[in-house]
C-alpha cells in the first residue's frame, strides 16, 4: 500500500500522451516538468528530509549537463558512458564538498552553497575553451540507449518520464530506509540524533551526494534532449527556482516536491504571455506560501481535504491507508 | 607594478565601501531579528533607480536623493510589517526563502517601473579624474568613500552612544531580556529594517554614477554585502564594514592580477575559505552559533 501514490502518479504520466498524442503541452511541457520533478525530488531529500538548505543546486544540474555535452561532442563518447561520467563528477564533487560545508548551519550553509553555485557558474562562463563560454555548447548528439536513438518529442517524453518515475521510486524507498529515518532525526534535532547513535555527518554527506546525483542525472538528460546548453540554464535564479518548487509543493513529501515542480513549470508556461509579471508573481508566490502555508501548497491542501473528509466512512478506510503511508513516509 | 597595485587598492576600497554599507545593513537586521535579509541588495537598487528616475524628472539632486532614501525606508518598513512579522518564529530556511521571495518581488516591481535598460546617473561633482601619484580617482569615488565613512561613524555612534541604539543592541543580545527591561522589541525591529533600507539606498545613490544601474543590479551587491557580513562575523556591524573593505580590495586585486571574468569567483572562494576555516568570521565573537 505504501506505493499507491506512486502507481497513481505513474498511471497519469503514462496515460497523458495516450489520451492526448501530439499535444505540445503533454510532450514538450510534460518532458520539461519531468526533468524538474527529478531535480525537485532530489533537492527535497536534502531540504525537506534532512533540513539542509542548498542555494546552489543548479551547479550539480550543470555538472551533469556539461560533462555529458563535452564528452559526447568533443570526445565522441557514447551518451550513456558520458552520463555515467557526469554522475561521477557531480557525486565526487558533492562528496568532497559535503564534509566542510555541511558542518555549517542555517545562514552559513545558505551562503556556502550559494557561493559554490556562483563559482561553478563563473567557471562555465569563463572556461570558454571547454564550455563554449556564455554562448554555450551546441550540437550535442541525441541519446543512444543500447542501439535505440531517442528522437522526437514523444520518445523524449517517454524517456524522461521513465527516469522521473525511477527517481520518485528511489526517493520513496530512501525515505523509508534506515538512512531516511536517520535524516529525519537530523532534521528534528541534530544533537538528539547524535545521542541516538546516528553518524550525522555521514548521513548528511550521503543525502547531499544522492541529491547531487539526481541533479546530474537530470542534467545529462537535459543536455541530450535540448541538444544545446548554456550557462543561463544553471545560474543562481535556477537554484532559487528549484528551492521554490520544493517549498511550493511541500517540504518533506516526495509527491509534494513533484507537484511543486509540475506546478511551477506550468506557471512559467502560462506566464510566457505576461513575461514582465513573471518575477512579480514568482516572488510574491514564494513569500505568500512560506508565510501562510509553510508546509507547502500541496501538503497543506491535502491535509485540509483530509480534515473535511474525516466523517465519511469510505474515507475512514482511506485514512487508514494514508495514515500508515504517512507515518512511514513523511515525518 | 607597484603603481598598478596602488590603483587596484584605490578601486578596491571604493567598491569595498559599498559592500561595507550593504554588509552593515545585513548585520543590523540580523542583530535585531536573526533574519538574513536577502532583499538587502534590492534596497540599494531601489535607492539608485528611484533617484535616477526623479533626477530625470527634473528634481534637484539633493531632493531626489532624499526622496529616494525615504521611499526605500518605507519599502523596508513594509517588508518588515508584511513579510517578516507575520512569519514570526519561522525556521531559518523559511525566513531565507521569504526574503529571497521579497527580493525577486522587488526586482519584478523595478522591472515593471523602469524596464530592462541600464540607467546612468550624472556624477555629483564632475568627472575630471583626480591624479593621486600614479593612480587616478574619480571625484565620485571620493563621494562614496566620504559617504561610507560618515554613515559608518553615525551608525557606530548611534549604536553605542544613544539610548535607542543601545536598546537595539540589547535586542540583539537577548530579545526576551530586552523586552523584560521595557524595550519595545517590535519597534526596534522596524527601526532596524528602516535603518538598513536607508543605508542601502544611500549606498546605491552614491555608487550609481560609477556603475550603471538596472533592475537586476541588486542581486550581486546583496550577495557581496552578505559575504562581507559573513567574513566580518555575522551580527558584528563593524566587522561587516571591515569584511566589505577586505572583499572589495581582494576582488580588485583578483580582477587586475588574475582575470576580471573570475572576480566574482575569487570573492566567493574567499568567503568559502573563511566559512570552512573560521566560520565565526574574521572578527566575530568566538562564541557557539546562536540556536
Amino acid at each position: 500500500m505504501r506505493l499507491v501514490g506512486f502507481y497513481l502518479f505513474a498511471a497519469v504520466a503514462v496515460l497523458l500522451p495516450i489520451l492526448f498524442p501530439d499535444n505540445y503541452f503533454v510532450t514538450v511541457v510534460g518532458a520539461s516538468a519531468g526533468l524538474h520533478v527529478i531535480l525537485a525530488v532530489g533537492l527535497n531529500l536534502l531540504m525537506g528530509y534532512a533540513g539542509q538548505i542548498s542555494l546552489g543546486h543548479a551547479a550539480f544540474f550543470g555538472m551533469g549537463a556539461y560533462t555529458s555535452a563535452i564528452l559526447t561532442t568533443r570526445f565522441a563518447w557514447p551518451g550513456l558512458l558520458a552520463m555515467a561520467a557526469g554522475l561521477l563528477v557531480a557525486g565526487v564533487m558533492a562528496w568532497l564538498f559535503a564534509r566542510p560545508i555541511l558542518r555549517l548551519r542555517g545562514h552559513y550553509l545558505a551562503m556556502a552553497t550559494l557561493g559554490f553555485g556562483i563559482i561553478v557558474h563563473v567557471i562555465m562562463v569563463q572556461a570558454m575553451h571547454w564550455t563554449g563560454g556564455p554562448d554555450g555548447l551546441a550540437g550535442i548528439p541525441p541519446l543512444n540507449l543500447l542501439g535505440w536513438t531517442v528522437e522526437g518529442d514523444q520518445q523524449w517524453y517517454g524517456v524522461i518520464i521513465a527516469a522521473m518515475l525511477l527517481t520518485i521510486w528511489l526517493s520513496l524507498n530512501i525515505v523509508d530506509s534506515r538512512m531516511g529515518r536517520a535524516l529525519r532525526a537530523v532534521r528534528g534535532s541534530e544533537f538528539a540524533a547524535q545521542m541516538m547513535g546516528i553518524d550525522t555527518a555521514r548521513a548528511k554527506t550521503q543525502v547531499f551526494v544522492v541529491s547531487a546525483l539526481f541533479a546530474a542525472f537530470a542534467g545529462s538528460l537535459f543536455a541530450h534532449q535540448q541538444a544545446f546548453i548554456s550557462p543561463d540554464s544553471f545560474n543562481l535564479m535556477i537554484s532559487v527556482e528549484l528551492v521554490t518548487m520544493v517549498v511550493l509543493g511541500g517540504m518533506a513529501s516526495t509527491f509534494g516536491a513533484a507537484c511543486g515542480a509540475i506546478a511551477l513549470t506550468l506557471l512559467h508556461q502560462g506566464l510566457v504571455v505576461f513575461e514582465d509579471y513573471e518575477m512579480l508573481i514568482h516572488g510574491g508566490l514564494l513569500m505568500v506560501v512560506m508565510i501562510f502555508l509553510p508546509q507547502g501548497l500541496f501538503v497543506g491542501l491535502s491535509q485540509g481535504v483530509r480534515r473535511v473528509m474525516n466523517n465519511s466512512s469510505i474515507v475512514l478506510r482511506y485514512r487508514e491507508i494514508v495514515s500508515t503511508k504517512l507515518s512511514s513516509s513523511s515525518r | 607594478m607597484p603603481e598598478q597595485l596602488f590603483q587596484f587598492l584605490v578601486t578596491g576600497i571604493t567598491v569595498g565601501s559599498l559592500y561595507a554599507l550593504v554588509g552593515l545593513g545585513f548585520a543590523l537586521i540580523y542583530n535585531a531579528s536573526d533574519v538574513v535579509n536577502f532583499a538587502q541588495g534590492e534596497f540599494v537598487m531601489l535607492g539608485a533607480m528611484t533617484a535616477i528616475g526623479l533626477l530625470a524628472a527634473g528634481w534637484p539632486l539633493v531632493l531626489a536623493a532624499m526622496a529616494a532614501t525615504l521611499l526605500t525606508v518605507l519599502v523596508g518598513l513594509l517588508l518588515e510589517r508584511f513579510a517578516i512579522e507575520p512569519a514570526w518564529g519561522a525556521s531559518v530556511v523559511a525566513t531565507i526563502i521569504i526574503t529571497i521571495g521579497a527580493a525577486i518581488f522587488l526586482r519584478g516591481v523595478a522591472l515593471l517601473l523602469w524596464g530592462k535598460d541600464f540607467h546612468a546617473m550624472p556624477p555629483f561633482s564632475g568627472d575630471a579624474p583626480i591624479h593621486l601619484g600614479s593612480a587616478t580617482l574619480l571625484p565620485q569615488s571620493l563621494w562614496v568613500l566620504g559617504g561610507a565613512v560618515v554613515l559608518v561613524t553615525l551608525v557606530h555612534l548611534f549604536l553605542n552612544r544613544t539610548l535607542v541604539g543601545k536598546a537595539l543592541l540589547a535586542c540583539s543580545f537577548n530579545r526576551a531580556a530586552a523586552q523584560l527591561v521595557g524595550i519595545n522589541v517590535k519597534v526596534m525591529l522596524r527601526l532596524a529594517y528602516g535603518l538598513s533600507a536607508g543605508l542601502g539606498a544611500v549606498a546605491g545613490i552614491l555608487i550609481a554614477p560609477i556603475t550603471f544601474s538596472s533592475y537586476e543590479a541588486g542581486i550581486m551587491l546583496g550577495l557581496k554585502g552578505f559575504s562581507a557580513a559573513i567574513v566580518g562575523g555575522i551580527g558584528n556591524p563593524m566587522g561587516a564594514v571591515a569584511g566589505g573593505l577586505i572583499l572589495g580590495v581582494l576582488e580588485a586585486l583578483g580582477a587586475g592580477l588574475i582575470s576580471s571574468g573570475y572576480k566574482d569567483a575569487i570573492a566567493f572562494l574567499f568567503v568559502l575559505m573563511v566559512l570552512f576555516f573560521e566560520p565565526t568570521g574574521l572578527f566575530g565573537h568566538k562564541v557557539a552559533e546562536r540556536v
